[in-house]
């Protein structure tokens, strides 16, 4: 059970305080064990390095722009539509996805930790994960937008998703204007992965 | 009182810094802190509540300076010490002594995918029936902890404690994290999105329409 340590108690004061050592001695001690394979490590490491990460989210936000019954399908229960792309797992077990219109703008945050759509964008950037987000994107979500250079209009309103459950959010942003004529390829290259998070925008084509 | 990671709304911090998409990590140990967590947890030695506790209750000071998967990698070393699947002779070490008579629930590298793909859902049948329904205005409980445990895990940010907000959404039944943290049991209860006015939360709200929307249990709701 986890439960409260006094600062020199704590078990992992006991491992190398340089981080890189500390990793590798967990990794030596639990391999040795047999408590871990050092082959699925890397194997984990292949699929958020390699195949998992905001290419999926975008081909999701792409579909739904070319494709009123999708989107209105993903709206609504996200969660099977998603199975069936193949894009459900591991922390993105519970999907919701808001839509971006011109009287809302949506955001997304873990104030608590880091909770954020695998499955969909990969695993989080660095900033999201940073304590200025976490602590900023709830109270002044339009200074947070500044720091990406992002500013709304006035009359679009700020809705900020705190991902306090198991429960993920992905961004469905606006459709940039000029892209009637795009098919789903070329629309998959304006979604960013700031933009599903509601950070950005859609790039312009 | 809450925790050290409870953060949404602390003023002082600096500006979030925008990173390119294809950074994936910052140090080559990253993406192996992250590897070697994981493939613990499957072991099954702790639930997901139970590992986020464990970050948690890292001393504020730790917290505080350690970077991301530091925090990981200190908490995943006081879970397999507080699970007994270590021994802090073992970490002080840096060297096993001996084999783990839990060797027969290692990871395989050719179940990596399966395992990432079924993922963990946290929703279940719940003999606890919804009270609340999309657009009831409800008020988030005055104090943002564990009403069970003492210092305990719970997802109720200090932000949004004492708020009155507006359901717009039900997720169904969920675990509930601030007994599952503890192993008292999943206890699910219904799960709600609620929405708060950020008016009624800042004292300088940015713009009167803005809003925060957080997923909260129905125990940490009642009616205003």
């Amino acid at each position: 059970m986890p439960h409260d340590h006094s600062d020199h108690d704590h078990p992992h004061s006991l491992l190398p305080s340089d981080p890189a050592l500390r990793v590798k001695a967990l990794e030596t001690i639990l391999t040795q064990k047999g408590l871990i394979d050092p082959a699925a490590l890397d194997e984990i490491i292949d699929t958020y390095e390699n195949k998992i990460g905001p290419k999926n989210g975008a081909h999701v936000v792409a579909r739904a722009w070319s494709d009123p019954a999708f989107k209105a399908a993903l709206l609504e229960d996200a969660d099977p539509v998603l199975a069936e792309m193949g894009y459900y797992g591991r922390q993105g077990e519970h999907m919701v996805v808001v839509e971006n219109t011109d009287a809302v703008h949506n955001m997304v945050v873990c104030t608590l930790c880091s909770c954020y759509p695998w499955p969909l964008l990969g695993i989080p950037p660095g900033w999201y994960k940073s304590d200025a987000y976490r602590a900023r994107a709830v109270r002044e979500p339009r200074k947070v937008l500044a720091d990406f250079g992002v500013t709304l209009p006035e009359e679009q309103a700020v809705r900020v998703w705190d991902s306090t459950a198991e429960v993920r959010y992905l961004v469905l942003p606006q459709r940039p204007e000029g892209t009637e004529g795009m098919d789903e390829a070329a629309l998959m290259s304006l979604v960013t992965r700031d933009s599903m998070i509601g950070c950005g925008l859609a790039a312009a084509p | 009182m809450t925790r050290v990671h409870d953060m949404g709304g602390r003023f002082g911090d600096g500006p979030v810094v925008p990173e390119p998409e294809h950074v994936k990590f910052h140090a080559d140990w990253h993406p192996r802190a992250l590897a070697v967590t994981l493939a613990s947890g499957s072991l099954g030695l702790w639930n997901l509540d139970v590992s986020r506790h464990a970050r948690e209750c890292l001393s504020p000071k730790d917290y505080g300076r350690f970077s991301y998967y530091e925090k990981w990698i200190s908490a995943l070393a006081d879970l397999l010490v507080d699970t007994g699947a270590l021994t802090p002779e073992e970490l002080a070490k840096g060297q096993s002594d001996g084999p783990s008579d839990l060797a027969d629930k290692r990871l395989a590298a050719a179940a990596v995918a399966g395992v990432l793909a079924k993922g963990g859902p946290a929703t279940r049948p719940s003999n606890v029936a919804p009270v609340y329904a999309v657009g009831d205005t409800v008020q988030v409980r005055s104090m943002p902890e564990n009403v069970q445990v003492s210092g305990g895990h719970t997802r109720l940010p200090a932000y949004a404690a004492g708020a009155v907000g507006t359901v717009v959404r039900l997720h169904g039944t969920h675990v509930l994290p601030d007994s599952n943290a503890h192993r008292l049991g999943e206890a699910p209860e219904p799960l709600y999105a609620v929405a708060l006015k950020a008016r009624d939360i800042w004292a300088h709200p940015e713009h009167p329409e803005d809003e925060v929307i957080l997923d909260l249990w129905q125990s940490y709701l009642s009616a205003p």
